[in-house]
């Protein structure tokens, strides 16, 4: 009997293993070649207890405010969505992100379009916590001839779109050399994005030096959270889940060794 | 349902009324108290833990059927939606995603193991065949559901399959359109989709239904593939068969809730992030791992409906396989050389898998894929047309024991 638990479970992790060795092939192959080598950062949502780094996530908005929401758009989120749980400007106090002044403010940095409810003329306003991260070009063609021919990605699920995920947009934003500002080896070649940071592009609230380095990681971990703003939450129902199911399969397994006390199979 | 006689009896005044009218309750009775062989192992406990996969992938359907929006305008961004602004939309869109992987798994490991001990053989064919309609239901179900979010992946893996009905000579072409509503793939395409995958789980709830009244007929095979002989060989399905049904369900949702919470896109592509482009084809367009052994064979050889119909016969093949063995002996663990084949067809399976993912000229160890994926999917075939026909009329089987009684108290090897 022994034996063949043990070989039910190594079977089990085998094509659980199996199944994990096909997907990273399959998201392998969709890499392109290059001699560049990626650097592997150690992220503050890494691992099973991993959480978002809050200030860098804050200096990450600004990072995305100031230098990509002049191409790219996160048009899956709402201002609101930076007062959530788990979110940048969370403050526990406003269990409605709309209430939370610092959301407010943020969103009154920028400009929506509207219908006048009396005239239903087309107006410009500017943003309540409510609305979405509104469009910056008119359409995908405009987007496009206004970048080299190749609309800007949104990037409010580009941390999932990409095989390699933040350690890939990490990587991609300090990649450029400045010699051949057209060209990245971490895209694999020529792109139509130029650099897009360069040293004190912005200038950090929180003093922090604005190196491209420190831009770019406090970018991504703010676009890691755009793409996955439950993953603190996730991670914390399953922890409590699987302490769960681990108590009950002790238990399951001494209700079915005292059914079969009796029986020899 | 039952196969063996009733020993229900109804107790109260209402129990009793039912009985004479309606004995559903006798049938639940004698589904619980069914003689199941005594000699069971963990292998055996997968038929409950796909009954529970299929329960949960209608429920979290149900509610993400909700809030989805069938358009190609709008499919991406209510998945979106869900997984943000629905209650607990974060856990049932994962949970949906992972768990149709999660089914896969188990299917897989509950198709192999009614292969190495013989399930399929009479008389259970009917059993086996069930089987493998509920599993050609799936793949379609899965292949339907992978549609629906709107990815690139989605729309492409839509495309390349229903090109193969294009590959069909004369009517392919207005079969495939018959089939996508159009010229491509498109808003009907993803609408007909949508109502198909919301209604293949209901066929595959009634076909299990079917499934598992044939296996109840039959009687269910066990590990030494010998029928019970007597009262000693089974035990009552409760409580003996539940309590270790539930603790092999606890491990698999261990697991389960390991690629849930912790690595939910794992299984999944990083391309179907990106919304379905028709103008823009990904460079490198693989189905979802639980098909990968099928692309393998599909792309092994050189024409497109040789390959599509080879694809379709590594599912056929299963069909005739109870007539393809000729051995009498069910168990693998009385067949020593047959038993080497077996596992040599385990890790042909494993290596389809593999090249599925990888392109046709990518070189592994100094040889191209396609020709690992043509040795393996050579290997398929030849073990279900060649080497069972042939070993089962060539093998010397090792002694069975008299009862599973006997071999359980230790007189055969396992």
């Amino acid at each position: 009997m022994k034996t063949s638990i043990k070989t039910a479970i190594i079977g089990a992790f085998t094509l659980i293993g199996a199944a994990f060795a096909g997907t990273t092939i399959a998201n392998a192959a969709g890499d392109s070649e290059s001699d560049y080598e990626m650097k592997h950062i150690h992220w503050h949502f890494d691992g099973f207890r991993g959480t978002y780094d809050r200030a860098a996530m804050q200096r990450g908005y600004q990072v995305y405010k100031e230098v990509c929401a002049s191409c790219h758009q996160l048009k899956f989120m709402s201002f609101r969505h930076l007062g959530d749980k788990g979110g940048p400007f969370y403050d526990e106090h406003f269990k409605n992100p709309s209430d939370n002044p610092v959301v407010k403010g943020l969103a009154g940095d920028w400009e929506v379009t509207d219908i006048d409810l009396d005239t239903g003329e087309e107006i410009t306003r500017k943003a309540i916590p409510s609305d979405n991260f509104p469009a910056i070009y008119s359409n995908k063609i405009a987007a496009a001839a206004s970048n080299n021919g190749k609309a800007p990605p949104d990037l409010s699920v580009i941390v999932k779109a990409r095989s390699g995920g933040a350690d890939y947009i990490y990587n991609l934003l300090v990649a450029y050399d400045e010699e051949h500002p057209t060209e990245n080896p971490v895209f694999g070649g020529q792109i139509a994005m130029a650099a897009p940071l360069y040293e004190d592009a912005v200038e950090y609230a929180d003093g922090t030096p604005a190196t491209v380095d420190q831009m770019a990681k406090d970018v991504t971990e703010f676009l890691a959270w755009a793409a996955d703003p439950k993953m603190e939450q996730r991670k914390s129902l399953g922890l409590a889940v699987m302490i769960y199911l681990l108590i009950l399969t002790i238990l399951a397994w001494f209700t079915y060794k005292q059914v079969w006390r009796n029986v020899k199979h | 349902m039952s196969g063996h006689p009733s020993t229900y009896e109804p107790k109260n005044g209402f129990t009793k009324w039912m009985d004479q009218r309606l004995p559903i309750i006798r049938m639940g009775a004698d589904f619980m108290t069914y003689p199941s062989p005594r000699n069971l192992n963990y292998w055996y406990t997968f038929g409950g833990i796909l009954t529970l996969c299929l329960v949960a992938q209608i429920i979290t359907g149900i509610i993400l059927a909700m809030h989805y929006t069938p358009s190609v305008d709008a499919a991406f961004e209510s998945v979106q939606r869900i997984k943000r602004d629905v209650p607990f939309g974060w856990l049932l869109q994962p949970m949906h995603a992972v768990g149709a992987s999660m089914f896969f798994f188990a299917v897989y490991i509950h198709m192999f193991r009614g292969l190495y001990y013989g399930s399929y053989k009479a008389p259970r064919e009917m059993v086996w065949i069930l089987g493998c309609v509920i599993y050609l239901v799936m793949m379609a179900t899965g292949f339907l559901g992978y549609t629906l979010p709107w990815g690139q992946m989605s729309f492409w893996g839509a495309t390349v399959i229903t090109g193969f009905f294009g590959a069909i000579p004369v009517v392919g072409e207005s079969v495939q359109q018959w089939l996508l509503g159009g010229y491509a793939v498109d808003n009907a395409t993803l609408n007909r989709f949508f109502s198909l995958h919301y209604l293949l789980p209901f066929v595959i709830a009634a076909i299990v239904g079917l499934h598992v009244w044939a296996m109840h007929h039959a009687g269910q095979n066990n590990p030494v593939g010998i029928e019970p002989k007597s009262k000693e060989d089974t035990l009552s399905f409760h409580p003996y068969y539940t309590a270790k049904d539930f603790f092999a369900i606890c491990i698999f949702l261990l697991i389960f809730a390991y690629f849930l919470f912790y690595y939910p896109d794992s299984l999944g592509h990083a391309d179907n992030y990106i919304e379905a482009d028709a103008l823009e084809t990904p460079a490198h367009i693989v189905p979802e791992w639980y098909f990968l052994p099928f692309y393998a064979i599909l792309r092994a050889v050189p024409s497109k409906l040789l390959g599509i119909l080879l694809m379709f016969a590594a599912v056929a093949v299963l069909f005739i396989l109870p007539w393809l063995d000729t051995s009498k002996v069910r168990s693998m663990r009385f067949r020593p050389v047959t038993k080497l084949w077996f596992i040599l067809f385990v890790i042909a399976c494993f290596v389809l898998g593999w090249h599925g993912a990888l392109s046709p000229d990518d070189p592994v160890m100094g040889v191209k894929s396609v020709w690992w994926s043509r040795a393996a999917t050579l290997y398929y075939f030849s073990f279900f047309l060649i080497i069972l026909p042939v070993m089962g009329l060539i093998e010397t089987p090792k002694d069975r024991p008299d009862s599973i009684t006997k071999s359980v108290l230790g007189e055969a090897s396992s």
